[in-house]
């Protein structure tokens, strides 16, 4: 069994090598660019089936940001929606014969989490403001200030390591049937694989939004 | 004993360790929050959202065991 830590260079560019995860994501990133491009280019007031079933998927991710938030207006669609799309798609292209889900190896979920580490940040000093906001860390006593730093790595390690941890088991757990019990048995195990790759993308998308509106909240 | 068998002892041990304590406290959060919506089916929103993510918390300790298990049997920095 190979090690789960371990990345596949598919080719190097110049210095910089490019693993196969990278390909990976390159290619679910131009499919939904193209999916969206596709179905956003002839919008209709009454819409048809597929257009349906976009603009319910976008309202919903759009209702639930709105009730994380409760009544400050926020804009995250793009950021969180975007996030929670990439992540399902990423978890579940495995079951594509020939792929393997980049979200199962440590630089994909490293690089999400440091997204949200960095917008969590922008987002907390563009609406409170530099001074405001530093002083929120120190809040409701300076003896606090170590625990609030460190809260801030340890959750964007957790996140990191969370999504990691359940893609790569999932797909470890069936590599593992597979090598022992041939064909049928894998199958209910990718289903709840399937199951876990959404639920993952949703936690994922919804820790995020939680994370930015703390990093809003004005002084209450 | 040899200190890959001390690895993959120390392995298992981890892994079950790890099993026990976050399904014992996602089993208590599970039926708390069923006891809530029992009581109130109108919150069920907003508690389902909270349960996910509270339990996304919990299943952090059994992911960390897992990748500590993991490191012991792939990545071991004592084994050559």
């Amino acid at each position: 069994m190979e090690s789960p830590f371990v990345t596949h260079l598919a080719f190097s560019l110049g210095p910089v090598p490019i693993s196969f995860a990278v390909v990976i994501t390159w290619g679910i990133m131009l499919v939904l660019t193209f999916v969206a491009w596709l179905s956003c280019r002839d919008l209709k007031l009454f819409p048809g089936r597929w257009q349906t079933v976009i603009e319910l998927l976008v309202t919903n991710i759009d209702a639930q940001i709105g009730e994380i938030f409760q009544h400050k207006k926020p804009h995250f669609l793009p950021l969180i929606g975007t996030l929670f799309i990439f992540i399902a798609v990423a978890n579940m292209v495995d079951l594509l014969p020939g792929l393997s889900a980049p979200t199962a190896i440590l630089e994909t979920p490293a690089a999400l989490a440091i997204i949200i580490f960095f917008s969590v940040h922008f987002v907390g000093i563009r609406s409170q403001g530099l001074w405001a906001y530093l002083k929120s860390y120190a809040r409701p006593n300076i003896i606090m200030l170590p625990f609030s730093l460190l809260s801030q790595i340890t959750r964007t390690f957790s996140m990191m390591v969370r999504l990691f941890g359940n893609i790569m088991s999932g797909q470890f757990l069936i590599g593992l049937l597979l090598a022992f019990a041939g064909l049928l048995l894998p199958i209910p195990l990718m289903a709840l694989h399937l199951l876990i790759s959404l639920i993952q993308a949703y936690i994922f998308a919804v820790l995020a939004t939680v994370f930015i509106a703390a990093a809003m909240a004005a002084d209450t | 004993m040899d200190l890959e068998y001390i690895s993959i002892i120390a392995a298992a041990l981890t892994v079950s360790a790890g099993a026990v304590g976050p399904a014992l406290s996602e089993g208590f959060a599970v039926g708390r929050a069923m006891d809530a919506i029992a009581r109130q089916p109108e919150a069920a929103g907003p508690l389902a959202r909270t349960l996910f993510v509270g339990l996304a918390m919990i299943e952090t300790t059994a992911i960390y065991c897992l990748v500590v298990a993991l490191l012991l049997l792939y990545a071991n920095p004592f084994i050559k």
